[in-house]
């Protein structure tokens, strides 16, 4: 029993940083309070991301009153795929993907129909806050599906697979993939059992994988070998991933992003609280990298995003 | 680096003051540290007898004070179609029997209880009497005065002198002195003491104390020598047992150098005492000395009592909320909301944990089936959740009505929860059904009962009730430790599980 638990000393020598550390020392730290509403509703995002000019998936509608509703089910039906979500949501709470279309029916990445009333209801629910923060009133933002990259192909199942960035002060400095299995439904929520893939910031390769926090070596659903795993595009990824610190002015930021078909990398959304099984995924501690970039700064280096990306590459490279 | 400096002061502060808030209350008022701790009451009842002549009556009787080692919390009285009244000057308190006219027998009761209380004091210091000098007739003056001069060489002050002389007519010295023996033929004891150390200048009388006994009935007052060396510094001499010092368990009934009893209208008149030791929590021995003093008094005892009762379950609530900060920093436990565990565990403290757990159980698993069907109604959310509330109203009428007709009073109880805590939890419960699966609703619904429960414990501990209620400075401290834990940046303990094998890899 009592092997299962690690010293904390031992944590603290590999540099893996706690809840109680991320909230008090970066979060609270690096991010301004009155920047949240930027990151938290996607909305938002979506305007600064247009404004700085950052590659991010169509945006098809937006619903904002229960009367919009009735309006929003024709354009849906001109689009096979869209994903419905609330802009206020976290965790992947509320989001619904919708692959396909045939006779009138909708259906989810898992292969379930949804109908017209369902996701009626669904952006009902979205509206009067259900899966908002502090269950406050919310609008339902509804994108086009990203046709993705099948160079993920076995890697993913039922669902699109994201990579997240840890972005500190602007340096990228510890990335993972993030791939949906049958146990997470599609989403690529980690605790919910996506799998998580550590990546080489130096290559975009990948380093080491995780499911419920337990390494893994190949998909649980396609059994393809994790290891063969590398993201396309990783050199424009990072700087897409570089640029969100000036875009949204948070200093500790997680950047999901997607590999389109066609566009390449796009911002997904952002995140004021990326979680910690970034590192698990990686095989190691975050809190080293995050004391070197805070070194630079107390240097009063200042870089521009390039600049920051060159660096991150060479010293978080393994 | 300033913010931290205010922030540790600002703990500190409020550990200060919680501290020594706690530490005053304990102290000054002797509010114990545990509930469950006795302490000793004498309950002595002073009867007054006499023959009322036919004419007005009145019956004056002394009444003790709070004293050393003892004080006063209660009196009462109890007299047949008597006029009563207490006169309370301080070196003389009274009570005052008066009738226009009485025949016969007559009796009546004063009742007071005094806690043993080692660090009560006098509450007023007597009056030094003067030192009238008594005339004795020859041969008696001679043998008093070779007495008191044989004592006087002997002695350096007043109540060594005092000794001396006591020592001198003991009963083996009159046997074998001449001189002791005539003069306590002359005079009582202690009666002649009072006049020798008179005549010599030292001021003494005679002062009524009674000796303490559990169960005793008709005991009468015991005479002491209360003896002076200046105003403040006075001694109790008792003749009987030849001690110096106030005797233990001994309670001084007068000591002020009035008379016990008087009685104008009456014959015969005596007063006897009957006593009973009582152990009583100290919680409610104390409360009278609290209720009486109001300076610094930061206490809920001087609300009424309905107040009291109300604050007796908020002041707990802190501490439910610590606990939930505890498992939330320190362990690292998910709850569903996060002081919905506080909520839930105030009502298991209406409920008791059994039934509250069951009911709670009941009330959400039918309220997780009806909001089942509810979604396919495809409502907005929240005429759902209103839905959902009068639907929680319904279910815990029914199982209400049910329990009571089974004969299971207990199940009553459901009633105390709160229906908007109800109602959001099956709300939420049902989402995450919806959203993450049957798994998660359990983790997070487990979690949430398992804190309640663990909230519930701590609040419903004796010990802390005890603390909570009786000392303020126990929130100041609460504050504190929360502030502090406010400020813990280490692991949690379920991080140590989490992140084991990415500790255990090889580098």
């Amino acid at each position: 029993m009592l092997g299962q638990f690690s010293s904390p000393f031992k944590l603290a020598r590999k540099g893996i940083m706690g809840m109680n550390q991320r909230n008090t020392c970066y979060i609270s730290r690096y991010n301004p309070r009155k920047l949240y509403p930027l990151v938290d509703n996607k909305l938002k995002t979506k305007i600064i991301a247009q404004r700085d000019e950052v590659t991010i998936p169509a945006l098809i509608g937006v619903v904002r009153t229960q009367h919009d509703i009735q309006s929003i089910i024709p354009l849906l039906h001109k689009h096979s795929g869209f994903v419905i979500k609330p802009a206020k949501g976290s965790g992947g709470k509320g989001i619904l993907v919708i692959t396909k279309q045939q006779a009138g029916l909708f259906f989810k990445p898992s292969g379930a129909q949804a109908s017209e009333e369902d996701i009626k209801r669904h952006c009902s629910n979205i509206l009067a806050g259900l899966f908002s923060l502090g269950g406050s009133p919310d609008v339902a933002v509804i994108e086009a599906l990203i046709e993705f990259d099948s160079c993920f192909d076995g890697f993913s199942f039922e669902g699109v697979p994201d990579v997240r960035v840890i972005v500190f002060q602007g340096y990228p400095v510890m990335a993972m993939m993030r791939l949906s299995t049958a146990a997470s439904d599609g989403k690529a929520n980690l605790h919910q059992g996506a799998v998580g893939v550590g990546i080489d910031i130096g290559t975009g390769k990948a380093l080491h994988a995780v499911q419920f926090d337990r390494p893994i070596d190949v998909h649980p659903d396609t059994d393809r070998p994790l290891r063969e795993l590398e993201v396309p595009h990783w050199q424009r990824l990072l700087e897409l991933a570089s640029n969100c610190y000036e875009m949204s002015g948070m200093g500790y930021l997680g950047t999901d992003m997607v590999l389109d078909k066609s566009n390449g990398p796009m911002l997904l959304e952002l995140n004021a609280r990326p979680g910690l099984a970034i590192q698990i995924a990686n095989g190691e501690g975050i809190l080293p990298r995050l004391k070197l970039v805070e070194k630079m700064i107390a240097q009063g280096q200042k870089l521009n995003p390039l600049e920051r990306v060159e660096f991150s590459k060479k010293e978080f490279a393994r | 680096m300033s913010s931290r400096n205010t922030f540790y002061l600002i703990v500190s502060l409020c550990m200060l003051i919680g501290i020594s808030m706690t530490l005053y209350r304990h102290i000054q008022f002797e509010v114990p540290w545990q509930p469950g701790e006795k302490r000793q009451i004498w309950s002595i009842e002073a009867k007054v007898e006499f023959d009322a002549s036919g004419d007005s009556v009145e019956a004056v009787l002394a009444l003790p004070q709070t004293q050393q080692g003892f004080t006063r919390i209660h009196e009462s009285t109890a007299s047949l179609a008597y006029g009563l009244s207490f006169v309370n000057d301080q070196d003389n308190p009274r009570a005052i029997w008066t009738k226009r006219s009485a025949q016969g027998h007559q009796e009546m009761y004063y009742k007071v209880d005094f806690l043993v209380d080692p660090k009560a004091t006098d509450i007023y210091q007597p009056q030094m009497p003067t030192t009238p000098f008594t005339e004795y007739p020859e041969p008696y003056f001679t043998a008093a005065n070779h007495l008191v001069k044989q004592a006087e060489e002997v002695s350096a002050d007043a109540y060594s002198f005092t000794r001396e002389l006591i020592k001198a007519l003991t009963d083996e010295a009159a046997k074998s002195n001449q001189n002791t023996g005539l003069i306590l033929n002359y005079k009582p004891k202690n009666q002649l003491i009072v006049d020798l150390l008179n005549n010599a200048h030292v001021p003494a009388r005679i002062v009524k104390g009674l000796e303490l006994e559990d169960g005793r009935r008709r005991q009468s007052i015991t005479e002491y020598i209360q003896v002076f060396k200046d105003e403040n510094d006075w001694q109790i001499f008792d003749l009987a047992s030849a001690s110096q010092g106030r005797p233990a368990n001994t309670l001084l009934w007068e000591y002020n150098g009035n008379s016990l009893l008087e009685v104008v209208g009456g014959r015969d008149s005596q007063v006897t005492f009957s006593m009973l030791s009582v152990e009583q929590s100290a919680q409610s021995a104390v409360a009278p000395k609290i209720s009486e003093a109001d300076f610094l008094n930061f206490s809920i005892d001087s609300l009424p009592l309905e107040e009291q009762a109300l604050f007796k379950g908020i002041l707990l609530i802190p501490i439910g909320v610590l606990i939930v900060v505890l498992l939330r920093v320190l362990v690292g436990l998910k709850t569903s909301g996060t002081f919905m565990p506080v909520l839930i565990a105030v009502a298991f403290m209406q409920t008791s944990l059994m039934t509250g757990l069951i009911g709670f159980l009941l009330v959400v698993g039918t309220g997780l089936i009806i909001r089942g069907y509810l979604s396919h109604l495809n409502l907005l959310l929240v005429s759902r959740i209103s839905a959902v509330i009068i639907t929680v109203i319904g279910i815990i009428s029914i199982f209400s009505v049910i329990s009571f007709k089974v004969g299971l009073t207990e199940g009553l109880k459901i009633t105390f929860f709160p229906m908007i805590i109800l109602s959001w939890t099956i709300e939420r419960m049902s989402v995450l059904w919806e959203e993450e699966g049957a798994k998660e609703v359990v983790l997070q619904g487990g979690g949430s009962l398992l804190v309640a429960v663990l909230a519930f414990l701590a609040m419903n501990n004796e010990y802390v009730r005890h603390l909570t209620f009786n000392f303020m400075g126990i929130q100041f401290i609460v504050l504190g430790i929360i502030l502090i834990l406010g400020n813990y940046t280490g692991y949690r303990l379920l991080e140590l599980r989490r992140f084991q094998p990415l500790a255990d890899r090889e580098d």
